[in-house]
């Protein structure tokens, strides 16, 4: 490992995806991610590496997509309007097997909503976002550090799969400053050739970067291709992490910014003799919905909390059935909710 | 008299960068010779096992089947900005677009003329045919002042529906493109200097000078609803009246 550093979340994820071998990023500018644009505009270049602040957020993605096709580590960032227009593109890389990194700082919504912390973007994230049967691997950090680690396995994942995969994360964790040992850097050489990218068809047949067949019969085939990996990073890449549960009487489950402040909540709470535990999920797709429902067999009361109306709560409820009670609480519109009021929703439940 | 197959010569072939898929052009549509010229030019150039091609959405849609080399298809007119990402991760690749008019000059107006304006250095076939080939016909940025299409059917009036566009003299006015050219294909002679013009745009790019466009302006017998023949001549009778053959910008 290296150095020990203060640094802000956006400067984190971009260094953290300088480490990871990023070759090429192309973005636009938006509050609260510009730090991360800006020092990309700084350090690419002086690696020899390609920075390109694109005209547009659909231009963005669509050059990453170019680079991706090439066989190169690559990566856009945005806040939530950025991505609702790198859509289109997203919904190509996932179609034509493309490994790409997108980051969304997280703000409020819908529209133009505001430039404040918030996690309104689940849906989107998970559930697909664009057009077409597809998901992408969503990583949600909870602290900076957290952050720039989570940003390396993105490109792992992305490249092991041959898949779009989402940093999730909001104006909170890309603004606040914390102290951060940074990975070491891969060896961009070490990386195993991309036999599929079109990099010159030298000494072999062509090869062709597409989402498309006119014929249902072979678009069907290329879906079930999808799946098959979809159903593959289900079974391996859950992640989540669980805080004081072995004995808890009722759960938090948030993600993000939320559950670090829930952490906060499980000491205050246990303090006052009231048996609180968290469940975070580090993965929002795949979703760790069998942790939760092995969880929720010996916890009577499940609360979610996110900073959005209930998104994460959907899948929390799919999982959890009626096996216990799962209310909820949550803020939107760039609101964070403080540990005193979190505290509050769980004694209400805690009876 | 009898053939002498021993000391027949051959002296014209399809290209080596042209392969033998089937065409899904319509009879006395211009795609399939340009087509043919690009992968000429491959040839010649040598340049096939370094050149990714860029398909668009629309009639050349399928424009990736056509050429023995690398290719990607990519979403609707966004080509250029595909190019772009291509060129910058290897420089070194030869990355041509290959873009009609809606593609080019409407839906992908922007990622055009920035991947122009950053003088991004690479080759953009820009196919001007003045109409939605694919979809049925539906009017085009570029189509003609009066010219009747499915979403034109009293013939597109300036007043709701806006002037044909000059797309490459609007990509002439910038400073970094070295090569803005509008070519047809109606005639041999013309067949020639497109030829000419295709091989210039890319041994620009091949000698690392920037960008260049090489817009054409091809026949749509289907959707004007004429004969191939008659097509032809309204190109040189009333399409160039609109849109001027010639370079626009020639910083070789």
């Amino acid at each position: 490992m290296g150095e020990r550093l203060l640094l802000r979340g956006n400067e984190v994820i971009a260094e953290a995806a300088i480490r990871a071998g990023c070759q090429c990023y192309f973005a636009y500018p938006i509050t609260p991610q510009a730090e991360l644009l800006q020092h990309m505009a700084v350090n690419m270049p002086r690696l020899g590496r390609t920075f390109v602040q694109a005209e547009s957020e659909l231009a963005a993605i669509n050059m990453v997509y170019g680079a991706a096709s090439a066989g190169v580590r690559t990566m856009t960032s945005s806040s939530s309007p950025g991505i609702s227009l790198k859509q289109e593109g997203i919904s190509y890389l996932a179609g034509s097997s493309l490994p790409a990194v997108i980051v969304n700082i997280m703000r409020g919504g819908p529209g133009l909503g505001d430039i404040a912390p918030s996690q309104c973007d689940y849906f989107q994230a998970t559930k697909g976002g664009g057009h077409g049967d597809y998901h992408m691997i969503v990583l949600a950090p909870s602290t900076v550090p957290e952050a720039g680690q989570l940003t390396m396995l993105a490109f792992e994942l992305a490249d092991r799969y041959r898949t779009p995969v989402m940093l999730l994360a909001d104006g909170m964790l890309g603004q606040m400053m914390e102290p951060v040992e940074l990975p070491k850097p891969i060896e961009i050489s070490s990386l195993p050739k991309k036999e599929w990218a079109t990099d010159g068809a030298k000494g072999r047949n062509p090869n062709i970067v597409l989402s498309f067949d006119l014929d249902p019969e072979v678009l069907k085939q290329m879906n079930l291709i999808l799946q098959k990996r979809y159903r593959q990073i289900e079974a391996e890449e859950v992640r989540y992490e669980e805080t004081a549960t072995g004995d808890a009487d009722i759960a938090i489950v948030a993600y993000g910014t939320v559950a670090r402040i829930a952490k906060t909540v499980v000491k205050m709470a246990r303090a006052e003799g009231i048996k609180l535990g968290l469940f975070r999920p580090i993965t929002l797709w795949p979703f760790p919905g069998q942790a939760l429902r092995k969880l929720s067999e010996k916890i009577a009361i499940v609360l979610t909390v996110e900073m959005s109306a209930g998104q994460m709560w959907e899948d929390v409820r799919l999982a959890i059935a009626e096996q216990a009670e799962t209310p909820f609480y949550g803020e939107m519109g760039g609101v964070i909710p403080t540990p005193q009021r979190i505290l509050s929703e769980v004694k209400k439940h805690a009876g | 008299m009898p053939v002498d197959v021993q000391n027949m010569q051959k002296i014209f072939a399809r290209p080596d960068s042209l392969t033998d898929a089937k065409s899904t052009y319509c009879p006395g549509c211009h795609h399939g010779l340009l087509t043919r010229i690009i992968a000429q030019t491959i040839d010649e150039l040598g340049i096939a096992e370094r050149t990714v091609g860029i398909a668009p959405v629309g009639c050349a849609v399928f424009a990736y089947r056509w050429y023995r080399c690398d290719a990607i298809q990519a979403a609707h007119g966004r080509a250029s900005a595909v190019a772009t990402g291509v060129k910058r991760a290897d420089p070194n690749l030869i990355v041509f677009s290959y873009q009609g008019d809606g593609d080019f000059a409407s839906i992908g107006t922007a990622e055009s003329i920035h991947a122009a304006n950053r003088g991004e250095n690479i080759t953009v076939i820009f196919v001007n045919n003045q109409v939605y080939g694919m979809t049925g016909g539906e009017m085009a940025p570029t189509s003609l002042v009066g010219q009747k299409t499915t979403t034109t059917p009293q013939g597109r009036d300036p007043k709701l529906f806006g002037y044909p566009i000059r797309f490459s003299e609007m990509i002439a006015q910038l400073d970094a493109p070295v090569y803005v050219t509008r070519q047809a294909l109606y005639d041999t002679k013309h067949i020639k200097e497109a030829t000419k013009a295709i091989k210039r745009a890319f041994t620009n790019q091949v000698e690392k000078k920037g960008y260049s466009l090489v817009e054409v302006l091809a026949a749509c017998p289907t959707n004007w609803k004429m004969k191939p023949i008659d097509a032809n001549r309204h190109i040189a009778k009333v399409v160039e009246k609109t849109y001027q053959l010639g370079d626009l910008v020639n910083r070789g």
